[in-house]
């Protein structure tokens, strides 16, 4: 039996549907962040589970025991916001004190406490600042302090990093995660930034229209998403749409250009499908070297973009809109303006059939 | 470091509005210290016959415990239906503040006789008694004043957050709001009681009409009756407001508690 269950959890707000049946289970001591867009329902899902909001249909079960209907301060969860939450009126350690005295802890208990949790997130001599005299990411801190000093039995967090500055999300993002391993604690975590949950996370589950389209490890979700919204969401993919021409040999044409793909192999002559390649998994040749035996897509080079180690590389063609990630210090043997072949691997290249399709194959957000 | 320099415009404004202030309090100064047989300059003889007069202090008495239980009511009902509002019914803000602007616009005579007819069936010891009748009165009068400065603390924090926040950590609704948001409006339940203080310490036409005998019906008793002694009551009625009102401040004073603003890192 999982320690944290939703089961069929449904939301409207009104004529919106914010959730359209969820179902996540969660192991003790598990981290699973929900991903998604704005508006995919994952704050929704967060707030259902904190006890500020109650869902249309469904439960939610912690323990096995069933706390659909239990009010937030019942609940022994700690949450941490997205906006800065301290309360304005207490220093850091009465704020992460509260928590504490609501639950009538013993004065010398809270005493020797509070300064144990400020040194778990790095503020040990901060304890007597007010939050306005505390940075953002300091306050974020105090914030864990203060959830995770009521002991909960399951840490929400709903995007804690979003309002602060890349270098500290990430310095933060690591500190959360080493605090969650060291105390073993459930964790469910909302972002919408696939970078923070793929490397915090156990579990990832990616949320679009109100329902999960895929969970799975970091790991999964981006080697073999399930859905092209995942494909897309989950780090930058290409997708060309084809139609499979030889099945035995895993053939399949696109746009008149043919390309071998292993996953093709099997599927019925004529099924449509979609074919899905990491930037890094295409290589650029000069057009002059002419197709290999497994063919490749024409294109001409409109631009770079240095990413440091790589460079991306938009290939545009007749038929062909294509971002490849070429090595830095090859980038000068495919210059912006030259012909080039995009080389598709037979190997490594997710499939999908556009006949099985969600209604998220429809247009959805580009990748970064 | 260089010291900031004042501009000469500002200096001027200042004495400007300086003038405009504290000239007709000097004026009113020296007519109350004018010796009552003479009509020369000083004596303290107004200022006697006033602190000698039991009205002065009843009607001082009266006065200020009526503010302070309008101060009371007022905060009792408005801090939660505001905090609520903001809470959960935000579209109903501007219907309350619509219903903020009433008593400005309804001039006091006439608020007070409507009053008068709508609680005449009301039973005797409410009816009757300035702490009943009036300070309900007193309520209403006060209410865009306490509502305004309420909504202003609102606004200036983050309800739902702090809140949930709370909320999450175990607190009650009873805890969240006297350890959490209380604290948080303080300034602003201070603004409101500082304005229903002054407001009730110098109403006059609504305590006239409803024949209750407050501090304002004895200066204007006095204004009617002796001159000098009117001046001197006037004067003394500016600076026990000052007085009460710093008395409040002193009070409502704790710990700093700086409403944080989103942003930075």
């Amino acid at each position: 039996m999982a320690y944290l269950e939703l089961r069929d959890l449904h939301r409207a707000f009104g004529s919106v549907v914010a959730l359209k049946g969820i179902d996540v289970a969660l192991e003790q001591g598990e981290f699973l962040s929900l991903l998604g867009p704005s508006g995919c329902g994952k704050t929704t899902a967060l707030r259902l589970v904190a006890g500020f909001d109650r869902p249309d249909a469904g439960s939610i079960l912690v323990d096995d025991k069933d706390v659909t209907r239990m009010s937030p301060n019942k609940r022994d969860m700690g949450m941490v916001f997205q906006a800065y939450s301290l309360f304005p009126n207490m220093t850091a350690a009465q704020n992460v004190e509260f928590g504490l005295k609501i639950r009538r802890h013993k004065r010398q208990a809270r005493h020797s406490r509070v300064p144990e949790l400020l040194e778990l997130v790095g503020l040990g001599d901060a304890g007597n600042r007010y939050p306005h005299q505390l940075s953002g990411g300091m306050q974020q801190r105090v914030a864990l302090a203060r959830a995770l000093a009521i002991e909960p039995r399951v840490l929400l967090l709903d995007e804690p990093l979003s309002a602060l500055d890349a270098k500290v999300r990430v310095q933060l993002r690591e500190e959360i995660r080493r605090i969650q391993l060291e105390l073993g604690i459930t964790t469910l975590y909302v972002t919408h930034d696939q970078e923070e949950a793929l490397s915090i996370s156990d579990h990832v589950a990616v949320m679009y229209g109100g329902r999960i389209e895929q969970m799975g490890t970091p790991v999964e979700m981006y080697n073999t998403p399930a859905t092209p919204f995942v494909a897309e969401f989950i780090g930058t993919m290409n997708r060309l749409e084809a139609t499979v021409v030889d099945g035995g040999d895993g053939e399949v044409d696109h746009k008149g250009t043919r390309l071998r793909v292993e996953a093709a192999r099997g599927l019925p002559r004529g099924e449509r499908v979609l074919v899905l390649i990491r930037p890094e998994s295409l290589e650029l040749e000069p057009a002059e070297s002419g197709p290999g035996p497994e063919g490749g897509l024409v294109g001409e080079v409109l631009t770079h973009t240095f990413l440091g180690s790589t460079t991306r590389v938009k290939v545009i063609g007749a038929g062909v809109d294509l971002i490849a990630d070429v090595p830095t210090s090859r980038i000068a043997s495919v210059p912006v303006g030259m012909s080039v072949i995009a080389r598709v691997p037979a190997e490594g290249v997710r499939l999908l059939s556009l006949a099985e399709q969600p209604a998220s194959a429809e247009p959805v957000p580009a990748g970064p | 470091m260089r010291r900031k320099r004042i501009a000469p415009a500002a200096v001027i404004w200042l004495l400007v509005g300086a003038a405009y202030f504290f000239i007709p309090l000097i004026a009113t100064l020296l007519f109350s210290l004018r010796k009552t047989s003479t009509g020369h300059c000083c004596s303290l003889a107004a200022y006697g016959y006033i602190v000698h007069d039991p009205q002065f202090w009843s009607t001082l008495r009266l006065s200020f415990q009526l503010a302070l239980e309008t101060i009371a009511i007022s905060l009792v009902l408005f801090v939660p239906t505001v905090y609520w509002v903001h809470l959960r019914l935000p579209r109903l803000r501007p219907v309350l503040a619509f219903l903020a602007l009433i008593p400005f616009v309804v001039p006091p005579i006439v608020l007070v006789v409507g009053l008068l007819d709508f609680y005449k069936g009301s039973p005797q010891w409410y009816y009757g008694s300035p702490y009943g009748f009036l300070a309900t009165a007193y309520v209403i009068l006060a209410f865009p004043y306490m509502f305004f400065s309420l909504d202003a603390g609102f606004r200036a924090i983050d309800v739902h957050t702090l809140t949930e926040a709370s909320q999450s950590l175990g607190a009650s609704w009873w805890t969240t709001m006297f350890r959490v948001i209380l604290p948080n409006i303080r300034v602003a339940a201070l603004g409101g009681a500082f304005l229903t203080l002054a407001i009730v310490m110098g109403e006059f036409t609504m305590a006239s009409l409803a024949a209750f005998h407050t501090f304002p019906t004895f200066i204007q008793y006095v204004n009617e009756t002796k001159a000098y002694p009117a001046a001197a009551v006037s004067l003394m009625s500016f600076g026990i407001t000052w007085l009460a009102m710093l008395a409040l401040l002193m009070v409502g004073r704790g710990r700093p508690g700086r409403v944080q603003i989103a942003g930075g890192h």
